[in-house]
């Protein structure tokens, strides 16, 4: 079963906030990794960039196929997870830890409440798994 | 949807299931990178008991089979086996197969699974000009299991008789499992020695369980791609099909002109004389950037072509790509751009393969006598 921390806020295409104070830290779920399998490639958007919830914010390539990234929340860049970027097999490991995408400040903290909850998240992939995905 | 004879035993080992050209078949075990290291540092096992294999029987059966390839099937000893593409009427690839000779008038065609029932119609088709060849289908009656990498062979010979290690690369030979015999060819899909072994639907499972226990690695088809990508083995539906011809594709040596009248035989020799207007080349990514099948090939700009199949190659640890280009442009070292989603990365043609195994390994294995002459 994939794990979906109970502290964390989720979107529907996989991607987790945790505010830490006035930032916002982003990732992929351990669903979405294990679904994409091995990652060898991040492209992610550079400090400074301004985000929109639910809008394209870069890509993630897996040996398999590439994806799109969508911000969980507005905000602007504030760093990026070059770690992540050198070793991209860390979004594989540790989803939720050394394996994070992005930090942006200037978040709308209201729209925290367009995001699922770890509860909603876990009811949302179990009605996935029932409809054979 | 088919289910091969080892799906069970796939799913209840966890494995990711994906439907490929009408099966269910393991994409993945524990994951793509690390399966393709395991083949390449040992020996993995892959289920392809979906690809098509067709027996080809009768007085007439090399006749038919003459008249359908264009390499020289004729000059099959019996046991041996070949590389081989089936052609259109216009030279285009409607399959590309291995055909073994079984013995005198018996032949076995081991086809792409998402061609079989093209290439069952289209040889029930010619096969009235040849009413002496008999077309026996025995793909759901026969499981296959390839077994690949360095250690693969030694494992085979421990499961199915050493005599196996004896036999030469394209070769088929029968080993023994739990007393019934069993056809094995000196074959794969990976780069790297191996069996591509044939039991019967009914044993599949226990000799999986055999081969696994002994230590090959279950691998998935997302392996497989990438092994074969290294190995710069085509794959038909992306790098090949009815538009392209052996010459464009990097095959014009299975093309033999002098053996007579074969299907597609004018429109090649035409392609021949003249040169193919486009070619398959190997590109190597500079960047971190992944070509993937279809995207554009620019030169300075230029469209000149597309990607066929692009991945991250994960032993040789960069960005290697298939695709078509321009014929002036297929020389080594031309540098080209590909358009990964808008973004231009640069891409340089490679000599193909990739990857070559060393030489040390398999093949010049023990001379020991052949295990048993061919055929079942």
């Amino acid at each position: 079963m994939a794990k979906v921390p109970s502290e964390l806020r989720y979107s529907k295409e996989h991607e987790w906030v945790k505010l830490e104070g006035a930032t916002a830290v982003m990732g992929i779920t351990d669903y979405a990794q294990a679904e994409l399998g091995d990652v060898v490639y991040l492209n992610l958007p550079p400090k400074g960039t301004a985000l929109v919830q639910s809008h394209k914010m870069g890509e993630i390539e897996s040996v398999k196929a590439v994806s799109d990234l969508f911000a969980p929340v507005s905000g602007v860049v504030a760093e990026v997870n070059q770690a992540a970027i050198d070793s991209p097999e860390l979004v594989n490991k540790d989803p939720f830890g050394g394996g994070w995408l992005v930090k942006a400040t200037g978040i709308e903290p209201g729209e925290l409440a367009n995001l699922l909850t770890a509860a909603a998240y876990e009811s949302f992939l179990e009605g996935l798994a029932t409809s054979g995905h | 949807m088919f289910l091969t004879p080892l799906n069970p035993l796939h799913r209840a080992a966890g494995a990711r299931m994906v439907r490929f050209a009408g099966w269910e078949m393991p994409l993945q075990y524990t994951g793509i990178l690390d399966e393709h290291r395991s083949v390449r540092r040992g020996a993995g096992i892959f289920d392809v008991s979906h690809m098509g294999r067709l027996e080809i029987t009768g007085p007439q059966a090399l006749d038919l089979l003459q008249s359908l390839c264009p390499t020289d099937v004729a000059a099959l000893e019996d046991g041996q086996g070949q590389y081989t593409v089936l052609c259109h009427l216009t030279g285009g690839i409607l399959d590309d197969c291995v055909v073994y000779r079984q013995g005198e008038g018996r032949f076995l065609l081991v086809c792409n699974a998402s061609n079989r029932p093209k290439l069952i119609s289209w040889i029930a088709g010619w096969q009235r000009r040849f009413p002496g060849a008999c077309l026996i289908d025995r793909t759901e009656a026969l499981g296959m299991l390839a077994v690949q990498g360095p250690a693969a062979p030694g494992l085979v010979a421990e499961a199915l008789g050493t005599g196996l290690l004896a036999l030469p690369r394209f070769h088929l030979g029968q080993g023994l499992f739990q007393g019934d015999p069993v056809l094995a060819a000196r074959t794969g899909y990976t780069g790297e020695d191996g069996f591509e072994v044939m039991p019967a639907a009914a044993q599949a499972p226990a000799l999986w369980r055999a081969l696994t226990e002994r230590g090959a690695a279950p691998c998935g088809l997302g392996a497989r791609d990438t092994l074969r990508l290294e190995a710069a083995l085509l794959l038909y539906g992306n790098d090949i099909d009815e538009s392209r011809d052996p010459f464009s594709a990097g095959l014009g040596r299975l093309v033999n002109l002098d053996k007579g009248a074969f299907l597609g035989r004018e429109p090649l020799a035409r392609t021949k004389a003249r040169g193919p207007a486009e070619r398959l080349v190997g590109l190597r990514m500079v960047g971190r950037e992944v070509a993937r099948h279809a995207y554009p090939i620019l030169e300075s700009g230029h469209r000149v072509g597309a990607v066929t199949s692009g991945s991250y190659a994960p032993w040789l640890e960069c960005n290697i790509a298939l695709g078509y280009v321009e014929a002036r442009l297929a020389e080594a070292g031309t540098v080209l751009q590909v358009d990964v989603r808008g973004r231009l990365a640069e891409a340089v043609v490679v000599p193909r393969p990739f990857y070559r195994r060393s030489a040390a390994s398999g093949e010049a294995a023990p001379r020991e006598p052949r295990a048993a002459s061919a055929g079942a």
